[in-house]
């Protein structure tokens, strides 16, 4: 028995800040003062809070130390596990003048969450997985195996009411059943671990902080449709994910958890891992299917659907890494259990990745129904440096943006689809009062446009056409009638497109001119953009009252487009002016502003 | 990335050998390639032909495929790797002002590599470390919370 654990973040954020490192120094330490046998040192997943990264949590006091650097280790080693004196000052602070938190427990980051998909991540050492097993890891599997029947299985997960957290929101069980009455010498189970969306990382953080609970899913379904081969379809960009999952098959497969007659019963099932190239639209399903078969990942119109002809052209349940991590527990704990959770249509929780203009950038797993303003401000702490909030992303290039009016819609599929927006993967960016949102549309057509795989027109050149007349209001070259054009493309792109990818793609359009259309028009009409940041329509210049012409800013410019008398205004040449805001920030009276 | 004669044939013979392993399994086209991209750093045409015949697929089939995905270059990549992460969190808190710095400093665009050879420029999707946004990689070594200014610094590094 060990008297402490040392949990340290292994995840992408934290080990792009030294994570690693901080370990090997924990262990080098532990072993020099002849702890080795007393602490353990262990390298988990995502804790979540990834703003304060890297995380490094020792129990059992749960003491939650954040920004943690090599070089804090050693007092980390002399205080806390030699003497056992916590070190207050490198202890996660919520703001700077409340009293300290020790424990992750009273942190406001984790309080209103409902960690299920997430449960094991920064707990386990997931390359590990006897410490997977410890925590009723591999239990679900083999109650499946040895006490229910496949139907009874179904029956669970239709009962949990567990929809796709892939996107869709289509009932899993219900998919189940679908490929469990297909008829067929072969099936398959398939993993979408794609994850396309531009700006989110959720489940990669379940690949990586929790792999076998992705596996141990996968074959409760391989048992339940009938299946006896699986396959894992990962994103190349993400190694750490990549290299865990290897890590866990290999351990699973020497377990026989994986492979011939697990447990002892006649159910074999295997599985593979299949690495993508970089191409959205391989995270449709059908695409995706194209792509195991490693072929250009092109879509195909349904029906029929993958569970009657889907990889190899025989019947395949795909479902989405989130979905798949809440099966086991749903299985462990009962559909009764998991279905108080959430809304009246949508039963459990939903990891969101949280980003962009927030204080708490990190992962969060939030029951259903719990509302956008709950997430933003009490979860992820508002919005940093007194700027006001303007708009949250939700579904990434499919989705669309919440305004301030809407902050406290509850989450689910259909009310998100209600305000024009959508669930999606679980991407939550958010934007303040200097972002601007013609610029955020043309950000996410510029993306699908040069994602269209092309084998459609509407969606191959509409796109391209929305995407060119984006581009002009945001150079100050829109015209009367722009607007009208855009809402004309987006509705005949919806209609006609072959998969989803270019149905949704004007989705970020019509959600900000629905909620945002003053901008565009500002854009048009005035030739202004309001938020200041389309740089051919904005203006930057001193203000004459304020400036105390220490001359600061003109030696900053990189373009020499500032002149003026020392101890007198200073002012800029438009013409000369690249709109880089140096000046701005050199500025000691915030004299200077963009707009 | 050039390779002595010594080590191409050494490549080589690694493919063949991942080939000979792998030609059986059910689509094994991509897989092959990952493994081709990975030795040699792109797909040259001789590569391409040699997967092909291997297979026994038209070389129209492995072009297909290579230029369907991102991943896949036909062309050498420069000495260092370099990505602007554009993934939605990153824009949103002045990527695109990075990855201007970046074109400026190296004088190249983004999806080329420098007529020195030693970087090639990238736009990435998110790198998974939104908390560090703006974020930018290169080779292995990730940099966040970004400002344009904070560039050429960075790139004095590697040049
Ligand atoms: C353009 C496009 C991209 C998609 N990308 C993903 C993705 O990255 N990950 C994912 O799980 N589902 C993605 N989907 C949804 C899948 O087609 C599919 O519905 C889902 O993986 C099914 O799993 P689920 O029922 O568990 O959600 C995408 C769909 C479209 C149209
Ligand atoms: S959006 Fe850049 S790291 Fe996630």
């Amino acid at each position: 028995m060990y008297r402490s654990h040392v949990m340290v973040c292994g995840g992408t954020g934290c080990t792009s800040s030294r994570s690693l490192e901080i370990i090997q120094r924990f262990e080098e330490l532990i072993a020099a003062n002849g702890l080795s046998d007393e602490v353990k040192v262990v390298r988990t997943g995502c804790f979540g809070l990834c703003e304060r990264g890297p995380i490094v949590v020792i129990y059992p006091e749960g003491a939650f130390y954040a920004r943690i650097t090599p070089e804090d280790v050693d007092r980390i080693v002399s205080e806390h596990l030699l003497k056992g004196r916590v070190v207050k000052d490198l202890i996660y602070h919520e703001n700077d003048d409340k009293p300290t938190n020790t424990s992750l427990n009273d942190i406001g980051f984790y309080k209103k969450q409902h960690r299920i998909a997430l449960r094991n991540c920064g707990m386990i050492d997931p390359e590990n997985i006897d410490e997977y097993i410890a925590y009723d890891g591999y239990k679900a599997l083999g109650k499946c195996l040895t006490e229910l029947t496949r139907e009874e299985v179904i029956d669970i997960v239709k009962k949990s009411g567990l929809r796709g957290r892939g996107g869709a929101g289509f009932p899993t069980g219900m998919k189940w059943e679908f490929g469990y009455k297909s008829v067929s010498d072969q099936k398959y189970v398939v993993c979408n671990g794609d994850e396309g969306d531009p700006g989110a990382f959720m489940d990669r953080s379940v690949l990586e902080g929790d792999p076998h609970s992705v596996l141990e899913a996968m074959a409760i379904a391989g048992y339940a449709v009938g299946a006896s081969q699986g396959y894992i379809y990962v994103r190349a960009e993400y190694p750490i994910a990549v290299k865990r999952l290897e890590i866990a098959i290999g351990q699973a497969r020497e377990y026989g958890l994986l492979g011939k007659n697990i447990f002892g019963t006649d159910f074999s099932f295997d599985i593979e891992i299949r690495l993508g190239a970089g191409a959205f639209v391989c995270g449709e399903e059908t695409a995706l299917l194209t792509s195991i078969e490693g072929r250009r990942g092109e879509p195909r119109p349904r029906p029929p659907f993958p569970a009657v002809k889907g990889v190899f052209g025989k019947p395949t349940v795909l479902n989405n890494v989130e979905t798949y991590a809440n099966i086991p527990v749903i299985i462990n704990k009962g559909y009764e259990w998991f279905s108080q959770m959430g809304t009246e249509k949508c039963k459990g929780t939903k990891v969101f990745a949280l980003g962009g203009k927030i204080v708490n950038t990190g992962l969060v797993e939030v029951p259903m129904g719990t509302t956008v303003r709950e997430i933003i401000y009490d979860i992820g702490g508002g919005i940093p440096n007194g700027k006001k909030f303007k708009a949250a992303q939700t579904g990434g290039p499919s989705g669309g943006c919440i305004p301030a009016s809407c902050l406290d819609t509850p989450i689910d599929y259909e009310s998100l689809i209600a305000i024009g927006s959508m669930m999606g993967s679980g991407g939550l960016i958010v934007m303040d009062e200097d972002n601007c949102m013609v610029d955020i549309a043309k950000f996410f057509l510029e993306f699908t446009a040069d994602e269209s795989c092309g084998k459609c027109t509407p969606c191959r050149v509409g796109t391209r056409r929305m995407l060119e007349i984006l581009e002009r209001i945001t150079n100050g070259e829109g015209r009367d009638g722009d607007i009208e054009k855009l809402e004309q493309l987006a509705k005949n792109i919806k209609a006609t497109a072959l998969c989803g990818l270019g149905q949704t793609a004007p989705n970020p359009v019509l959600s900000t001119l629905r909620y945002f259309r003053d901008e565009y028009e500002a854009h048009i009409y005035e030739k202004r953009c309001p938020a200041g940041h389309c740089k051919k329509l904005a203006r930057v210049t001193i203000d004459p009252e304020k400036c105390i012409g220490c001359s600061l800013c003109s030696k900053v410019c990189p373009v020499g487009a500032i002149s003026g008398k020392v101890k007198s205004p200073f002012v800029i040449d438009q013409s000369k002016c690249i709109k880089c805001g140096a000046c701005m920030e050199k500025c000691p009276r915030g004299a200077i502003s963009k707009k | 990335m050039s390779l002595t004669n010594e080590q191409k044939e050494q490549n080589y013979a690694a493919l063949n050998a991942f080939i000979e392993e792998h030609k059986n399994d059910r689509g094994p086209l991509m897989k092959i390639m990952q493994k081709a991209q990975d030795l040699f750093g792109y797909l040259s045409l001789e590569t391409q032909t040699l997967i092909a015949d291997a297979l026994h697929v038209p070389v129209t089939e492995v072009y297909g495929v290579a230029t369907f995905y991102a991943q896949f270059s036909l062309q050498p990549k420069g000495e260092h790797v370099l990505g602007v992460c554009t993934g939605t969190a990153c824009y949103v808190k002045g990527s695109a002002a990075v990855l201007e710095e970046v074109e400026r400093e190296l004088n190249c665009k983004s999806g080329h590599t420098t007529e020195d050879g030693k970087f090639t420029i990238q736009a990435t999707r998110c790198l998974g470390c939104c908390g560090l946004a703006p974020v930018m990689v290169i080779d292995e070594q990730v940099y966040g919370r970004l400002v344009p200014a904070d560039v050429a610094g960075i790139l004095d590094k590697y040049r």
